[in-house]
């Protein structure tokens, strides 16, 4: 018997905002979450990229500081995302042994890590802090949230790169339909706002030089795209079966009716130019939702800004879609918030559903000269989208050839 | 020059209260780390780190799992320092 599963919880904190409210409201008004970074490694290490999307409320204004001292930032945002999703849904009472965990980053915690190697040789051994490890490790996030809501079915980890928070999402569905949970706190983090991961990115030219003008650096489709922005944040959903979520009166946002995990085998960063698998994962994600193509109203791009993977999840979108393509709006908001990595997907997952809950898809900033090889209907001003039920896809890629796609439908009672 | 007890149980729960928030009121003599203050073993690594460092001491390893109570620490600081 297939299970019905809704979302009855968010949370994020991104470059847009320190919640969910504030942060759609500035994607709507089409605000831009980028700006130079004023830190003294720009300068001292010569980085070769000057700016990025930080999270717009530092997650020291939100926790205590003994809290902070804990977590590694990535592990903050992810706490502070999960209380909001958590006190969103009506901070259900679920039985613990019920309530699970699927929590994703890219990363993990990097700035432990590094921070503990540059103590270790400037200080000595003695002097690595001795919560070095359970701060540095990927499922960190994962764990902090368990033990704030009580989640005693299992605390798990997606790592697939950008593609993480998608995967965390997608892997709920099984953990909700297996029967032996009724709730999952899912999503996914990233605090990689350093040195180290940008001048990483910045050595393979993955990330935007557009160091004299931040906030039109990240501009998915255009045809003068050079690259993605780091950002950084985290986004958490509340998923549960449809009966638990009725039972307590929850408000219901959108129905997760599907998610698909593929992997090219390709490279281990170019994306697949055919876009096989890529393709496969949403058509595997629409069959899971039951629907067609002819269902899809929305779509949130992967679209991270740079040249060639703009293009190659086109060719993967076309080859699910063919010529119904050019009639779905279709939204990049990796152009307003940068790329979270491995929060993207979980904040992007937000905007998807928040789209049909609100029948409004985002706009893509940035777009002033469409890439004539990618004629997409995006959306660059807000748009209503229409009445009856709905369907939107999301999808997230990653480095290692990870493709990632989950599906809401709107909701009505 | 030569720290009193007093000076050192000021000292000792201002790094208390900044790893683990406890007031530093509730930092007493006679308050067992673990048992009262609900110190853990990784919270109290960082409290002896620091103290080594305000307080210009050694504290080897195996000497802090005889550290129960704030007193014991606070005299093992003093006398280190003597």
């Amino acid at each position: 018997m297939t299970k019905k599963i809704v979302v009855t919880g968010v949370g994020a904190t991104t470059p847009l905002g320190g919640d969910v409210p504030s942060t759609w409201q500035a994607l709507l008004a089409g605000e831009s979450g980028i700006s130079t970074l004023e830190k003294e490694w720009i300068a001292k290490y010569e980085i070769p990229v000057t700016f990025a999307g930080q999270a717009k409320v530092p997650a020291s204004e939100v926790l205590t500081p003994q809290e902070a001292k804990r977590l590694d930032p990535s592990s903050q945002f992810a706490l502070i995302a999960a209380r909001e999703a958590w006190a969103d849904a009506g901070s259900p009472e679920v039985d613990p042994i019920r309530l699970a965990v699927e929590y994703a980053t890219g990363i993990g915690g990097v700035w432990t890590l590094l921070d503990a190697y540059d103590t270790l040789r400037e200080k000595g051994p003695r002097r690595v802090l001795p919560m070095t490890v359970p701060m540095l490790m990927p499922n960190g996030p994962a764990a902090a949230i368990g033990m704030e809501i009580a989640a005693r079915a299992g605390v798990r980890t997606a790592v697939s790169a950008c593609a993480s928070g998608t995967e965390a999402i997608a892997n709920s569905i099984a953990l909700l339909q297996s029967g032996e949970v009724d709730v999952v706190v899912a999503g996914g983090c990233e605090a990689a706002i350093h040195p180290m991961p940008i001048a990483a990115f910045a050595s393979m030219h993955a990330l935007s030089r557009r160091n004299d003008n931040p906030k039109a650096a990240s501009r998915p489709y255009d045809v003068n795209r050079d690259g993605f922005v780091m950002g950084e944040g985290a986004g958490a959903l509340v998923l549960e079966t449809e009966e638990h979520a009725l039972a307590r009166g929850a408000k219901i946002y959108a129905e997760l009716a599907g998610g698909a995990v593929t992997s090219d085998a390709h490279h281990i960063t170019a994306p697949d130019p055919e876009g096989t698998a890529a393709a496969r994962a949403v058509l595997k994600a629409l069959k899971q939702a039951n629907a067609t193509i002819d269902d899809v109203a929305h779509i949130n791009a992967h679209a991270t800004s740079t040249p060639v993977g703009d293009i190659a999840e086109y060719h993967a979108l076309l080859r699910v879609f063919g010529d119904k393509l050019g009639s779905i709006p279709i939204s990049a908001t990796k152009a307003a918030t940068g790329h979270l990595l491995g929060g993207a997907g979980a904040i992007e997952a937000i905007f998807t559903l928040l789209a049909l809950h609100h029948r409004k898809a985002p706009p893509t900033i940035n777009l002033d000269n469409q890439d004539p090889e990618i004629p997409l209907d995006v959306v660059t001003k807000p748009r209503e989208l229409p009445a009856g039920q709905l369907v939107a896809v999301s999808n997230s890629f990653g480095f290692g050839g990870h493709n990632a796609v989950i599906v809401f439908k709107s909701y009505e009672a | 020059m030569a720290l009193s007890q007093a000076e050192v149980l000021s000292g000792l729960a201002e790094l208390v209260n900044e790893e683990t928030g406890i007031s530093t009121g509730d930092v007493q003599l006679d308050k067992s780390f673990s048992d009262d203050l609900d110190i853990d073993s990784i919270s109290m690594m960082t409290i002896v780190v620091n103290a080594e460092d305000k307080f210009g001491v050694k504290i080897p390893d195996e000497e802090v799992k005889n550290l129960i109570t704030v007193g014991d620490a606070v005299n093992f600081i003093v006398s280190a320092n003597a």
